[in-house]
């Protein structure tokens, strides 16, 4: 029972941070898109904000990969005889990742879709442009790192 | 490290000459042209207008790069991958002079090209007519008479169709039904498909009139008019498609045969960009009968080099006079080959304000440091160095923005291999992973930290680059008051701070909530009581002064005690910096998840080493893609929000020199 309920924490990690992840880049991605059918020559810079709100999804793979290992699962060695109270730890552990990185992914999506607005109108602002969706990911970040850490804290 | 100092310029020279000396200004480029304004009664000088030679060059150069638009459809040009760095082509002065010659045979080939363009579009547009015109007559192609056949001396007869399916007796029945005095009436059925039937009918004319009046009552319809019989007219307009076709091919192939021309339009559309560029100049000019000025900015270093080519060439006269402090002037940055890179990551953000220093130096040292630790793998940052150094090396004629911009991620790889070494990364686990799966032997990599198994101190590094880093800016600050003798607020914005930061700092590691939580070592208790005294003397510094421009001491002080809140500021600006460890670990955990995956299907001789290279390649290219990316961008944030919110406001216009701004071709002046 243990070992299901960490595995549902890892899970829930991957699975709804890489959720906004693919709310948020595929939005983002109609933008890039529309500009560059305008002006083909801002391709690089488009991408660049399109996959801004794509770490989530890494950072919820990171999460999930390092509880994964944590619990023996990556290892072959599972250890099917965890308490349920060391499996509910994993998972309050990664709920952090799993609700900050599905909420942010999704807005930072908007701010990218400003920034790929704003860069149509001046490509010249493109360094400024990259901030403010940089600004929502401090937020994924602060998650993980706390997520980290818990994991990291479970006694094994 | 440095803003250049600039010189205004004033030069005075023959009417007759102005051209002439453009042309040189605009080939030096070392000059931004900012004229005063004009007032509107002035006898002697004016201004002239020229926006009508100016329109003039503008159209011609977009003529010019439609035509190698077109151009670029119908003949693609061949480049390689690399092709994408590499700069304008260079050309001489002779070459330039040679190329002006032939302008004329150039706009010529424009004109051409443009107009077989149109050709092909109207051939382009017939295609789809034809076809549709086809269509409609084939349900007629059986018909031997022509769609607007109408009948014969005795008879009339009514070509067309029914909108549904009709057999000849169901339309005799119809007929008769509504138009009963009619005697002799032919039907002919031509063709007839599921929602139409297509029929002649014949009848004589005096019952011409009720057989309409019948047919209009069962929607009769009249086909699309033509004198030809339908098999005719259909073979006819086959004919005229197939030529279409044909034209359209051939009108291609004319503009792919102007390949050769390339280069010469491509003169020409640079050649019309910088005669207009010339001629808007000209307009703000200021000139009289027979003199004319030309006031602008030049670097003081090259101020002297250019009056002296000028009085040596032309009759003219130059002032070279400082700058006044009110004067908006714009700003070039010079830099070393270590710092100079990154030039464009300040740029972007934007240029020192007045007063302000330049802040190149500082923000290149941190920024090579913060995007080595976020992308944190020696191979990655091996990988990146070397190509964009062979990029460097191999294309010579990259523009200068370019070329910065590859420099600084030489750099930048350089700062990651330094933290993969830190880190233990080589391609993150693969060492070890690929020891133990071919080889069955356990390899230790050596390395400083495990960021995974000890997050922590991994955090504490963080936080200490974050520490300096804010740190360095509050000095930056602290510098550029005293330069400009503003002793209060060097005191009271940049010192009170430090106090107060690095007090708390000190404080904290003597108590045991934040070393515990760090795992650290206490710092003895004198230095705790030293950072207490200090952070206390800030406070209070911060409370009296943060709200000195205010004369009322009620609001000055709640406006102290308001700024003294801001030290919340400092510790989401530190708490930021644990982005270095959030994107530190993403690489590794990534790079270890593809090596892991590697080592799964590695069992199976030959083939299992061949899958193995494969997930290796994709994956570590995927993975080095996505978090240089990230790291690029998280840098940019760190020295934009946390740095640059420290010390950094900008807000100056940056030096754009009369040149020219070709696209294709870059023009060296002789001397």
């Amino acid at each position: 029972m243990g070992i299901a309920l960490a595995l549902l924490g890892a899970a829930s990690a991957a699975l709804f941070a890489g959720i906004g992840s693919a709310i948020g880049v595929g939005r983002a991605g109609q933008a890039a898109a529309g500009l560059v059918t305008e002006d083909p020559s801002q391709f690089s810079r488009a991408l660049i904000l399109q996959l801004l709100p794509g770490t989530q999804g890494i950072y919820g793979l990171l999460i999930a990969f390092i509880a994964l290992s944590n619990i023996g699962l990556l290892g072959g060695n599972v250890d099917t005889s965890m308490s349920v109270g060391t499996g509910l730890m994993y998972l309050f552990a990664c709920l952090p990742m799993a609700f900050v990185g599905l909420v942010s992914a999704m807005q930072q999506s908007k701010a990218s879709v400003a920034s790929i607005g704003l860069v149509a109108k001046r490509p010249d602002q493109f360094g400024k442009s990259m901030i403010f969706p940089a600004m929502v990911e401090t937020y994924a970040i602060l998650a993980l790192l706390i997520s980290i850490l818990a994991i990291n804290g479970i006694p094994r | 490290m440095s803003v250049l100092p600039m010189k205004r310029i004033m030069i005075c020279a023959k009417r007759q000459d102005r051209k002439s000396i453009l042309e040189f200004l605009q080939r030096t480029g070392s000059v931004e042209i900012a004229s005063r304004e004009m007032a509107e009664d002035d006898t002697v000088f004016s201004s002239m207008d020229v926006s009508q030679s100016s329109q003039l060059f503008t159209k011609n150069a977009a003529l010019a790069d439609r035509a190698l638009e077109i151009l670029a459809a119908a003949a693609p040009e061949k480049g390689s991958l690399l092709s994408a760095f590499e700069g304008r082509t260079p050309i001489s002065v002779e070459d330039y002079e040679a190329n002006v010659k032939k302008r004329d045979n150039a706009m010529r080939y424009v004109n051409e090209i443009i107009l077989l363009d149109k050709e092909a579009t109207e051939a382009k547009a017939d295609v789809p007519r034809l076809t549709t015109q086809i269509e409609a007559l084939t349900p007629w192609s059986t018909l031997n008479y022509p769609l607007s056949f109408s009948g014969t001396k005795k008879t009339v007869a009514f070509i067309g169709t029914f909108p549904e399916k009709l057999s000849e007796s169901e339309i005799a029945e119809a007929l008769a039904a509504n138009a009963p005095e009619a005697e002799a009436v032919d039907i002919s059925i031509i063709a007839s498909e599921d929602n139409f039937t297509s029929v002649m009918i014949a009848c004589l004319k005096s019952d011409g009139d009720s057989i309409e009046d019948a047919l209009r009552r069962m929607n009769f319809q009249r086909p699309p008019v033509s004198d030809m019989v339908p098999a005719a007219q259909v073979e006819a307009y086959e004919k005229e498609r197939a030529e279409a076709i044909r034209r359209i091919d051939s009108t291609a192939e004319k503009i792919a045969s102007y390949a050769d021309k390339r280069e010469d339009i491509k003169f020409i559309s640079d050649y019309f960009n910088m005669r207009a560029a010339k001629y808007d100049v000209l307009g703000t000019l200021t000139q009289s009968k027979r003199v004319f000025l030309i006031e602008g900015y030049v670097p003081a270093g090259k101020a002297a080099a250019l009056e002296d080519m000028l009085i040596s060439r032309y009759d003219a006269a130059v002032e070279l006079t400082d700058p006044d402090p009110s004067e908006d002037v714009p700003v070039l940055l010079k830099n070393n080959a270590f710092a100079s890179p990154v030039e464009g990551v300040i740029e972007s953000y934007s240029m020192p304000g007045k007063g302000e220093l330049d802040p190149t130096t500082p923000v290149a040292c941190f920024y090579y440091i913060l995007f080595g630790m976020m992308l944190s793998d020696f191979a990655y940052g091996a990988l990146m160095s070397i190509a964009t150094f062979v990029l460097i090396k191999k294309l010579k004629n990259m523009e200068p923005s370019t070329r910065k911009t590859l420099t600084m991620f030489f750099y930048c790889g350089l700062g990651t291999m330094l933290s993969g070494i830190l880190f233990g990364s080589y391609f993150g686990d693969a060492p070890t992973v690929i020891a133990k799966t071919f080889f069955g032997k356990t390899l230790e990599i050596p390395k400083l930290i495990d960021p995974l198994a000890q997050p922590m101190k991994m955090l504490v590094l963080c936080f200490a680059i974050g520490i300096i880093h804010l740190i360095a800016g509050l000095c930056i600050n602290l510098y550029t008051a005293l330069r400009q003798k503003r002793y209060v607020d060097a005191i009271s914005d940049s010192v009170l701070w430090m106090l107060l930061v690095i007090g708390l700092l000190l404080f904290g590691l003597t108590t045991d909530m934040v070393t515990g939580m760090f795992s650290l070592n206490k710092i003895s208790p004198v230095a705790g009581n030293i950072g207490k005294v200090m952070a206390i003397i800030g406070a209070i510094g911060i409370i009296l002064m943060d709200g000195r421009e205010s004369k009322n001491w009620f609001k000055r002080t709640l406006k102290g005690v308001y700024g003294l809140y801001n030290v919340t500021g400092y510790l989401s600006d530190l708490l930021s910096y644990s982005r270095l460890l959030a994107l530190g670990l993403a690489t590794s955990v990534i790079s270890s998840v593809f090596n892991q995956m590697g080592s799964m299907v590695a069992g199976t001789p030959v083939l299992g080493v061949i899958l193995f290279v494969l997930i290796f390649i994709v994956g570590h290219t995927l993975n080095l893609a996505i978090n240089a990316l990230g790291a690029y961008v998280h840098t940019n944030r760190l020295q934009y929000v946390e740095f640059f919110g420290k010390f950094y406001q900008g807000g100056g216009h940056k030096f754009t020199p009369f040149a020219t701004n070709t696209k294709y071709f870059k023009f060296k002046e002789d001397n």
